[in-house]
This record gives structure tokens, sequence and C-alpha cells, in this order.
């Protein structure tokens, strides 16, 4: 009885996961033919990208801010307050700027999509969309797909400047650091092919996993009210919990030798 | 019409933003652009010891960085510290007998190799091989000696 239990969940969830997998390829699929379709693009991009803005922006700066600011009781500690610029551009550049901007894009705009694609299946206007010969992969996830992949990098690049910038704000406009000191280590321990070209190949590798997660939650969900509910729960907890993970296993396979 | 005009160009300006960020991180918060292809000359010198030197340590004449260490080795003839430099094309005017030693910057900084001019009429070029060197200070032989020094004494008197 346990036994059976144990192997249809096991079962169930390789089912899940061969889906996602044959659903990404359809998706996949459908992405070069978006050249043609470039105004589907834009439209997503608006609601995608765009509309995340503001919560990436505000989080950036205060994240900085307060990265400034607890940096700066520590450091002075050792009188090492001038190399506040070093820790406040790592931290943000390698790990905060791509891992909380894809949390935060998880939550304002993964949730969104599922929400929207499992509502759409719901009141089968999927179906519909299928009956007058008109692809849904096509014409819905792909072009949803593109433009979260395509927004995550840009808003993780946002947040991580604008981080430095708060941490600038507080560090050298409250605390009274050194204002070249700042800059100076800053720019000679960030390195460019090192540390910003790795923070955004991560960013790149959160923008799919979120943006996967998120469509076909929704795309796969129950269509009745409360499965979509529930679809939208999923992206949101799943693709938090992928993004912890996978930054993990990047951070050691980039950064594990140095 | 007016809807889609706002939604393209609002696109634009969030795209235009996050590409103006990349290029921030890039040129202001990274050392892009700063000796990351050295383009210069090649010189060595051969340390004893050459401490906590590392390749893209900096190479200053009076607190100017004029290069980058661009790869150390060991000579097992000479058992010393091969460092490998590079110097940029600006600064082709250094004597030959100028003599290179290793510093630290303040007491637990970065170590860097600080160049002294000589007096000679040859400048260095390409493969040239710098003689005069000395050695880091390694603050542990240092502290050692001194406690070494103090006990010696103590036990004199």
């Amino acid at each position: 009885m346990l036994f059976q239990q144990l192997g249809s969940c096991t079962l169930a969830f390789f089912q899940r996961l061969g889906r996602a997998n044959i659903f990404l390829w359809a998706v996949l699929c459908g992405v070069p033919g978006l050249i043609f379709r470039l105004r589907l693009l834009i439209h997503q991009v608006f609601s995608v990208g765009v509309l995340s803005l503001v919560i990436i922006v505000v989080a950036g700066l205060f994240v900085g801010m307060v990265l400034g600011l607890q940096g700066y009781y520590t450091l002075v500690d050792f009188g090492a307050e001038d190399s506040l610029g070093v820790m406040v551009a790592l931290s943000l550049v390698r790990e905060l700027g791509p891992v909380v901007a894809a949390l935060l894009f998880a939550g304002r705009a993964g949730s969104a999509l599922t929400a929207e694609i499992g509502l759409m299946k719901a009141t089968e206007q999927l179906a519909g969309m299928e009956m007058m010969a008109v692809d849904p992969i096509k014409r819905i996830i792909a072009p949803r797909f593109f433009a979260g992949v395509l927004s995550m990098p840009l808003l993780a690049a946002i947040f991580s400047a604008l981080g430095v910038m708060g941490g600038y704000l507080a560090g050298v406009g409250l605390l009274g650091v050194d204002e070249g000191a700042f800059w100076s280590q800053m720019r000679s321990s960030v390195d460019f092919n090192e540390d910003i070209m790795n923070g955004v190949i991560k960013s790149i590798v959160f923008g799919v996993v979120v943006t996967w997660i998120a469509v076909f939650e929704g795309y796969d969900a129950v269509p009745t009210s409360e499965g979509v509910s529930r679809a939208t729960t999923r992206t949101v907890v799943y693709a938090s919990l992928a993004v912890l993970g996978l930054d993990f296993i990047l951070t050691t396979l980039m950064f594990g030798e140095v | 019409m007016q809807n889609t005009r706002l939604v393209e160009t609002s696109v634009g300006v969030f795209v235009a933003a996050g590409i103006a960020a990349f290029f921030m991180l890039g040129m202001k918060v990274s050392n892009f652009n700063a000796f990351s292809d050295v383009e210069g000359y090649e010189v060595s010198a051969q340390f004893e010891n050459i401490g906590g030197l590392k390749v893209l340590s900096s190479v200053s004449v009076g607190g100017v960085r004029i290069g980058r260490v661009t790869s150390i080795g060991f000579d097992q003839e000479d058992y010393e510290a091969v460092v490998t430099m590079t110097i940029d094309h600006k600064y082709n005017r250094l004597p030959t007998d100028t003599s290179a030693s290793i510093f630290t910057s303040g007491l637990l900084g970065e170590q860097y190799i600080g160049f002294e001019p000589g007096g000679e009429e040859a400048f260095l070029q390409e493969g040239d091989t710098i003689f005069l060197t000395q050695s880091a200070i390694v603050l542990e032989q240092v502290i050692g000696q001194f406690m070494f020094s103090k006990a010696s004494e103590g036990a004199g008197e």
C-alpha cells in the first residue's frame, strides 16, 4: 500500500518532468518564428519586463544600501572600510543581483504568466485557437517564454547597477567612506570576464528556468479556478527553489576553483 | 494606436536602461579597459621570495602603475622565483639598472612590484632581465627574527 503510493508518486513526477521537457522543446521550436511576430514579443516584454521594473529598481537600491551599511559596520572594525566598494560590487554582481532579481521576477512576472495562461486554458481559449488551426504554443507560449528570457538579464543588470549606486549612497554619502577608494578598489578587484560575465550567464540561466516553470505550470494547470490558483502558487515555490539550488551549483562551477 | 506606441516606447526605454546598466557595470565597476589587454614590452626579474605576489599584481614607479605581472614561474637552477611583467609602451625610458622590489600596500594590503630607476644611459627593452631585486618582506620571518634577537639579548645579560 505504502509502496504503491510511493511508486505512483515517483511515476507521476517523472511523467510531469517528461511533459515539461517535451513542452520546452516545442516552445524552443516556436522561438525562431518570433521574427515574424515582433509585435507580440514587444507586448510580452512590456508585461513581463517593463512592469517588473519598479520592484527591481526599488529592491536593488535598498539591497545595495543595506549592504553598504552592514558591510561598513563589519569592515570598520578592521580598518578596511575602503574595501566597502569591492564588497558591495562583488556580492551584487556575483550573487545577489541575479538571485534576488530572479526571485522577484518569479514572484512578479512568473505568477502572472501562469495565471494568465492557466485562465486561458480554463476558459478554453487555447482549445479555441487550436480549432482555428493556430498553434497556441507558437502564438501564446513562445513570445512569453522568449520575453522572459530576454528580460531577466536586463533586470539583473539594472538591479546590480542600482545596488552599487545604493551602496555608494549609503557608504560614501551617509557614512563618509572615501569616494576615490570606494571606486578605485572596486575597479581593481572586480574582473569583467570573471565576475560580470558570470553574473550575466547566471541571470540568463535563471531567466530560462523561471519562465519555463511559469509557462509550463500555466499550460499544464488543472482547468478550474482552484487548479489555476494552485499552479500559480507552485510556480512561485518551484521557481524560487530552482533559482536558489541552481545558484549554488553555478557558483561552485564558476568560482569554485579560485 | 496611442496605446501601442506607449507600450513600444516603454519597452525601448527598458531595453536601453538594461544595456546602459550593463555598460555601467562594465566601465565603472570592473577593470574592463584598464590594462585588460596590456600592450607593452615584457621584462623579467628573479626574486628569492615573492611573498604573496600574484599574476595581475601591479608594477609601479613612484606609486604610478605602469604595468602588471603577467606570469610567475620558478627557476630550478637558481632556486628563485621568476616574475614576468608587461610594461606599458608609454614607459619605455626605464634605465637598464632599474631595481625591482616587492612592497606591500599598507600593513596587510596587496603586494606589488615597485621600480626604482637607476642612472644608466641604455633603456630596458623587450625580453630584458632586471638584476637588482629585493625580495618581499615576509612578516612572520621579521617577527621571528625580532623575537629571536630579543631572546638572545635576554640570555646575554
